[in-house]
């Protein structure tokens, strides 16, 4: 069992060891440290944004394995042993994800800072439901605010991604 | 479907260039920028609404392990910099010495090595305060009594910010005494937030080896918040550099300078290290630009179902501090814009403004400087007296409307609007609609004791500022600019002076020289947003960037060509005369084959030039336009309401915009999307409010409620097309036109669900006990 540290006076350590986007990062965190400073901070990627501080907006959503979560709303701690995967994860080496392409083909997208939580909420909703309806969609990403978009053209980008996704056999 | 040799200039619907980096977690946000021995700042807020400090003990807060510095305004003042310039020709206090006048203002500020330490030392900084009475309301400042709420400022004895009229009172006053009828509307458009998902902050990095002060900050307008810096900071402004990165949205709320910008800058240049401010929601909610807060009163003088004046009135709520981001000739705005669709021979306009116990601001939250409130009121107007005179309000609308051969039409209030023909945009939504069926499905559901509702806005907008005679922002006309550089081998960078903060600029510019000189859009990177490195422009907002800083790209694009016919001219050896262009390539009359294209001509503008040309192919244009743009449209909502709930939900929702030439029709669509949700979310849910005591209740989204993918309405889109005579490329620019037009025709709509027993009006946001509670008084509810 890990032991947590006081490093100076009221602020305390712990080991964590978190898979992010496949591969494994040891660090000492501090145990008020959120997932997302976690993310951003530590391990620099800055894909994963903060947009209101108080899990009211989903930027800052990762997947904690496979599992839509709001990372400014979780500790580092809390990760610790399970496998995050953030936007810089989506694409593979055989290109983009049918959902990262969806978002360019459909204009889902435009100042880009939901993009990458609206992303990793949809992929979850697609491994789950490889088929889902508009209305289904709507209420998947219904903890991810846009500003920009009137999320018409996200529910496209979705469903674009459904079917690339059918057609490819994923 | 472009061909392969087709240039996908304007009309083409090009995927977005700038997708990539934002799909692949790469864009480059303010925060997410790290520079070597960054520190990080967190700023102290005020409790209450109004308060005199007595004093502020900082010692425990200095002690903190990792604590660098904590700045407050007395400090500051050492430096003069305790109170700045605010864009509307008032000051603001960039920490408070003397007295806190709004809750959340800033009182102080921590720099740290960490930012976690710096939100702790916040908690060990001792504030003594002197609560006094808060004023909360601009009716409540304006009275005699009312506690000074600017008493530091000399010759301020009242509340009073400013009055202002527009129009001719004597000819307006005349028309309402020969008037059969007279309709009046009393309406609130309450404090709303623009809210952009990205909050606001800065990275500012004063290097104290060279002496330049980089500052990288969340910025609409980035060359004009330089100039602004220089004269507040004393700083000389070729030692500032503003880079402005990729924006998370703006909607107005990125205009302003706000005063944690400036604390850091004076931090970073005290200390000689970069520091970081990056606000949170809350922050962002409680103290920086809010929009609208607008009470207004509109007059309309009927003969028949003629209008024949218009009267308004109306009481600025502006918190604080007189922060609007407007132009300074005019007080209230483009509000003169209220005359809208409508041929009213005389109308005259009234506008006073109070300072209150709130944060400050009034931006123009998706619009033009309260073109939103303007065109919200006649809207609102319009419908009422149509019931009231007895008219269905379509038909109302369209006896009045300004006649398609009427353009260029003179206002009542002295706008020229430059083209339009309002009635084609209203019978495609009438077509769309199947307006006749749809009043019949009304009317039987009715007789079952269902409510369904019509409403309808048909507004026009004033946007683009503008022309420099009349138009500046702190004294800087607003002009907008483009440079221009083809290298050699056709490749081109286009540098703008405005910022994109998602509309999409790096494909629609690209565009418009692609539509001029041929070369296509991913042959072109467009740079924005580096004061060092882009040329001076007054920045994105108010729906200008395609009006001013587009028709720059295009002038900017026809001043190259003369010079590539030149040097084509020479390579074929012949006269300029004997060549014809057409998209990318110069031939020769009468010999098709004979022919150079621009990326040839390109190249021998570096190596094969003519006897005694310059070498190069590039040039830089400042675009003062001759005059605004007038997009316009009108929008149909559809609802239904719950009798037992008071909810209404929208059924449908058509909206037909006419914004001049679409150079990306997708992105035209996607901002109008965008804007059609704000103007339902201001509508439905967005609202920020205050208790008795200057309590701000809407400080986080759980409070301050956005619509989601689930309340969203799905959207049908039409057009139609007038294209501005005086802009190069017919444009009109679009970004807000939805944001302006739309929540007069959801608040319509849920009132003409419920006109049939005599409602006339609902307060924004329409909440469903709101609507409830008129279902009760006519004995409607369930």
């Amino acid at each position: 069992m890990a032991q947590m540290t006081e490093t100076q006076e009221g602020v305390y350590t712990y080991p964590v060891t978190v898979t992010v986007n496949g591969a494994a990062h040891a660090a000492d965190v501090e145990t008020r440290l959120l997932l997302v400073h976690f993310l951003r901070e530590t391990l620099g990627l800055t894909g994963t944004h903060v947009g209101c501080d108080t899990s009211g907006c989903g930027a800052c959503t990762v997947l904690l394995d496979g599992v839509p979560v709001k990372s400014c709303a979780m500790l580092a701690v809390q990760a610790d042993g399970h496998e995050i995967t953030t936007v810089e994860g989506l694409a593979s080496a055989e290109g983009l994800h049918p959902i990262q392409e969806g978002f360019h083909e459909e204009h889902g997208l435009q100042c880009g800072f939901c993009t990458p939580g609206m992303m990793l909420t949809a992929s979850a909703l697609l491994a789950e439901n490889s088929d889902p309806s508009e209305q289904e969609i709507r209420w998947a990403l219904s903890g991810n605010i846009c500003r920009c978009t009137g999320y018409q053209n996200i529910v496209k980008a979705v469903q674009y991604a459904a079917a690339k996704m059918a057609g490819e056999g994923r | 479907m472009a061909t392969e040799t087709e240039i996908r200039g304007i009309g083409h619907s090009v995927k977005r260039l700038e997708d990539g980096r934002f799909i692949r977690g790469g864009g480059n946000y303010v925060e997410d920028i790290k520079l070597p021995r960054m520190l990080y700042m967190e700023l102290l807020r005020s409790p209450f609404a109004h308060a005199r400090i007595r004093s502020i003990d900082a010692s425990r807060a200095q002690e903190l392990p990792g604590v660098v510095a904590v700045v407050t305004g007395e400090a500051l003042a050492a430096h003069n910099l305790a109170w700045m310039p605010t864009l509307s020709g008032d000051t603001q206090a960039v920490l408070a010495t003397d007295k806190v006048r709004f809750q959340g203002q800033e009182v102080a500020a921590v720099v740290a090595e960490s930012p976690y330490v710096a939100k702790d030392a916040l908690e060990l900084i001792d504030v003594d305060y002197e609560p006094l009475p808060a004023v909360t309301s601009p009716q409540q400042a304006l009275e005699p009594d009312a506690p000074v709420i600017r008493d530091e400022k000399e010759g301020q004895s009242d509340n009073r910010i400013y009055h202002w009229e527009a129009g001719d009172r004597e000819a307006t006053d005349k028309a309402f005494e020969e008037a059969d009828r007279v309709i009046a509307l009393d309406t609130f458009y309450p404090r709303c937030h623009p809210a952009p998902l990205e909050c606001c902050g800065c990275v500012a990095d004063v290097n104290p080896a060279t002496g330049k002060a980089t500052i990288y900050m969340t910025s609409q307008a980035p060359h004009a918040h330089r100039t602004l810096f220089a004269i507040v900071s004393g700083l000389p402004e070729h030692k500032i550099r503003i880079v402005s990165p990729d924006i998370g949205g703006g909607f107005g709320n990125k205009v302003p300078i706000y005063p944690g910008y400036v604390v850091a800058t004076a931090a970073s240049l005290l200390i000689g290290r970069p520091v970081k401010w990056i606000e949170d929601r809350t922050g962002n909610l409680i103290s920086t630009g809010f929009a609208r807060d607008y009470h207004m009163r509109g007059e309309l003088a009927l003969k028949g179902d003629r209008m024949i004046g218009l009267r308004t009135k109306l009481l600025s709520d502006n918190g604080a501090f007189f922060a609007d981001a407007q132009p300074s000739k005019f007080k209230a705005g483009l509000f003169h814009i209220v005359t809208g669709s409508y041929d009213i021979p005389t109308a005259f306009v009234e506008a006073d403004g109070a300072y209150t116990n709130k944060a400050p601001g009034g931006v123009a939250y998706r619009c033009s400087f309260r073109v939103t409130e303007a065109s919200y009121l006649i809207e609102r107007l319009v419908q009422t007296a149509a019931y009231e005179i007895g008219v269905d309000p379509v038909e109302f609308r369209r006896t009045n409307f300004i006649k398609k051969e009427q353009f260029p039409y003179t206002s009542a209030t002295g706008w020229v609007y430059d083209s339009g023909d309002y009635e084609a945009a209203l019978d495609l939504v009438l077509e769309k609609l199947g307006y006749e069926d749809l009043k019949r499905e009304q009317a039987e559901a009715r007789e079952q004791g269902k409510l369904i509702g019509i409403g309808i806005a048909s507004f026009t907008e004033v946007v683009g500022a503008g022309h420099g005679k009349e138009f500046d922002i702190a004294g800087l006309r607003m002009f907008d600019s483009a440079e221009l550089r083809i290298h050699p081998t056709g490749k081109a960078v286009l540098k703008l002076g405005v910022k994109s903060q998602g509309q999409g600029h790096e494909t629609t510019f690209a565009q418009i020289i692609a539509e001029e000189l041929g070369i296509q859009p991913e042959d072109i990177e467009v740079q924005e947003g580096d004061t060092d490195h882009t040329p001076y422009g007054l920045g994105t907002y108010a729906s200008r960037s395609t009006p001013v800083a587009g028709a720059a790209a295009a002038m900017v694009s026809r001043k190259i060509l003369a010079k590539a016919r030149t040097i084509a001219a020479h390579l074929l050896e012949t006269s300029e005369d004997d060549l014809e262009w057409s998209r990318g390539r110069f031939s020769v009359k009468g010999a098709p084959d004979r022919g150079k294209t621009i990326q040839e001509v390109a190249f021998a503008a570096y190596t094969d030039l003519p006897e005694g040309m310059e070498a190069g192919l590039e040039g830089v244009h400042y675009y003062d336009p001759p005059n605004m743009t007038f997009p316009f449209g009108t929008y149909a909502v559809v609802v239904e309401v719950d009798r037992g709930t008071g909810e209404w939900k929208v059924r449908r929702l058509v909206a037909v915009d006419d914004c001049g030439v679409r150079i990306n029709p997708m992105i035209v669509e996607g901002q109008i999307m965008g804007g059609l949700t704000e103007g339902f979310g201001i509508a439905a849910m967005e609202l920020i409010t205050f208790d008795e005591e200057g309590n701000c209740i809407g400080a986080n989204f759980t409070d301050y409620l956005l619509p989601t993918s689930w309340e969203t309405p799905a959207f049908e889109l039409g057009e139609t097309v007038t294209p501005s005579p005086h802009h190069p490329l017919g444009a009109k620019g679009v970004g807000e036109s939805a944001t302006v037009g739309s929540p007069a025709a959801f608040v319509n709509a849920v009132v003409d669900a419920l006109a049939h027993v005599g409602v006339r009006n609902f307060e924004m946001p329409v909440t469903s006990d709101k609507v409830w509670k008129a279902l009760s008084e006519v004995g409607l509810a369930e």
